[in-house]
């Protein structure tokens, strides 16, 4: 704990999410509250359907809440905010643009000096590792490759808050892991503020300082828990802590419960 | 990433591979289903099955249209003119249509019913009130083929733009995007694909609208020369006028083709996809 309290990077107040249709009525997020320090990573965990990604939007301002209030580095979020890099669980890659310039697709739509902009992507080719491959078109990049092109895309501005909504998803377990360590390098290096929503219960606690653990829909937070880890971590090493252990074990129990509960 | 190099070496191995065999191997299947047409059409008129002032020889009708070669083919490309314009007309206008309907729902709830009139009434119906108020020239012809080749373009069109990825519209937000730079750099093009199926159906369907046209009123292009034909009961000439017909609503088809191959290299109907070669 520090004395000197920063002003959040997130706080989501008493926050509710209703999905109205002809058809359903549809409550996913119900009072969720909570703040994110600025340069923390926090991971999301819960049952499908629990709401996790409505809440990636509503602080990307792409939802707007039913009820409470999203603030995002200090200022109400209004309607989409443009200081945040999102990353979907499919890279949304631009089939007829090549990693290159689908990573300068940032740039082009806010407008960075073309120059600025070349160097920063060359820098972020370089750091996921995706030299060589700068001028190949997404269908001809294995699925690992086009996430990275889709992270690179997301950190072209250098956006204070990271979202990622199930990033490797839909990778195979060794290439999630790779990932994994690259993406906690690369957070480590970048001091971004992460939310990351995922199904791995060992992906949240490797890369999270914080594990917001939620319920079925409608989607409450269950438990929040810190991981007693340090800041940098070692994937092998962290994997045989006590620590990683006892939060896994804890979250795996709090979801098997909460999905037990009906 | 060793996978993802090999991949990409040996899809430049096959487009470099040689181009004409490949050619050759796609198209002989088609092109001896013609040879046997025009075979079982020899045999038809050789043997006298049907008779000739019924049905004329191929030989004789390749004959008729290498004597009238600058006859024919002055009213080919009187058609060919009508057709090619019909169908810029009608994708430009067709286009503006359809992004003007995604754009706003009320003015696609405004256009969709009279889009819908305008196709379901038969164009072959309204044509003769196109030559009444527009006259025997060009004109009526090129509003028909317009009519007939506008709707495929506008509904494919507006499925396009309809069909674009969410969470790249959602990207697009996050980056803060004004809609026209989002319309540009990722509705318009990912709707192309979408696009250039309609548009392959509008540019058979605007030469059959300008023959349509000719029929109608007028004394050129080859719709006229069938008619004429037809009156005459001059079977070659009018066997000439469909063989040259078809084979301008077959070239044209290739044009935009071809146009579609130069455009879209990137679009997995277009792209030869990787093969895994064996030695």
């Amino acid at each position: 704990m520090t004395v000197t309290q920063q002003a959040p990077a997130v706080e989501i107040q008493k926050v509710a999410a209703r999905f109205r249709s002809k058809k359903r009525d549809v409550l996913a997020l119900e009072n969720v509250s909570m703040d994110v320090r600025p340069g923390e990573f926090v991971s999301i965990v819960g049952p499908s359907g629990c709401g996790k990604s409505t809440l990636l939007k509503l602080v990307s301002g792409l939802l707007k809440p039913s009820a409470g209030a999203v603030r995002l580095l200090g200022g109400p979020v209004g309607g989409p905010r443009k200081d945040v890099g999102y990353v979907f669980q499919r890279a949304a890659l631009l089939e007829w643009r090549t990693a290159r310039r689908n990573i300068l697709l940032q740039a082009e739509m806010r407008g960075m000096p073309q120059k600025e902009a070349a160097a920063r992507a060359a820098e972020l080719i370089e750091m996921t590792g995706l030299q060589g491959f700068e001028d190949a078109l997404p269908h001809e990049l294995s699925g690992g490759m086009q996430q990275r092109v889709a992270l690179c895309r997301a950190l072209l501005h250098r956006p204070p808050v990271l979202l990622m909504d199930e990033p490797f998803g839909a990778l195979d377990a060794l290439t999630r892991e790779q990932m994994n360590v690259e993406l906690h390098r690369i957070w480590h290096e970048t001091s971004t503020t992460v939310l990351l929503v995922t199904h791995s219960i060992a992906e949240a606690v490797y890369l999270g300082n914080r594990v917001v653990v939620m319920t079925p829909r409608p989607g409450t937070i269950a438990e929040v828990i810190d991981v007693e880890l340090p800041r940098r971590r070692n994937y092998a090493a962290t994997m045989s802590q006590p620590a990683f252990a006892s939060a896994t074990s804890h979250i795996r129990d709090l979801l098997g419960a909460a999905t037990h509960r009906e | 990433m060793k996978g993802d190099l090999l991949i990409v070496v040996q899809t430049v191995t096959i487009r470099d591979r040689d181009r004409l065999g490949e050619l050759a191997e796609r198209s002989w299947r088609p092109f001896a289903l013609l040879a046997a047409c025009f075979g079982i059409w020899w045999a038809l008129t050789e043997f006298e099955v049907v008779p000739r002032y019924l049905v004329p020889s191929p030989g004789a009708t390749l004959q008729l249209i290498a004597d009238k070669a600058g006859y024919i083919t002055h009213h080919t490309l009187v058609t060919g003119y009508e057709t090619v314009l019909g169908f810029v007309i009608a994708v430009v206008v067709g286009v503006a249509a359809a992004v003007l309907m995604v754009a706003s729902a009320e003015v696609e709830k405004t256009l969709y019913p009279l889009l819908l009139f305008a196709q379901v009434v038969p164009k072959i119906a309204i044509a003769p009130l196109f030559v009444v108020w527009l006259g025997f020239g060009l004109t009526p012809r090129i509003v028909v083929a317009v009519l007939i080749a506008f709707f495929p373009v506008v509904i494919s069109m507006v499925t396009g733009l309809k069909s674009v990825d969410p969470e790249m519209l959602q990207l697009a937000s996050t980056m803060g995007a004004s809609p026209a730079k989002t319309f540009v750099k990722i509705r318009f093009p990912a709707s192309l694909p979408f696009l250039f199926s309609g548009l392959k159906v509008a540019v058979t369907l605007a030469v059959t609208g300008a023959v349509v046209g000719e029929f109608v009123g007028g004394n050129d292009g080859l719709g006229s020369i069938i008619l004429q034909a037809n009156g005459n009961l001059d079977t070659p000439m009018l066997f000439a006028g469909l063989l040259v017909m078809s084979l301008l609503g077959v070239v044209l088809f290739a044009a935009v083709e071809f146009a579609e191959r130069l455009l879209l290299p990137w679009h997995a109907s277009r792209r030869g996809d990787a093969v895994t070669v064996t030695y």
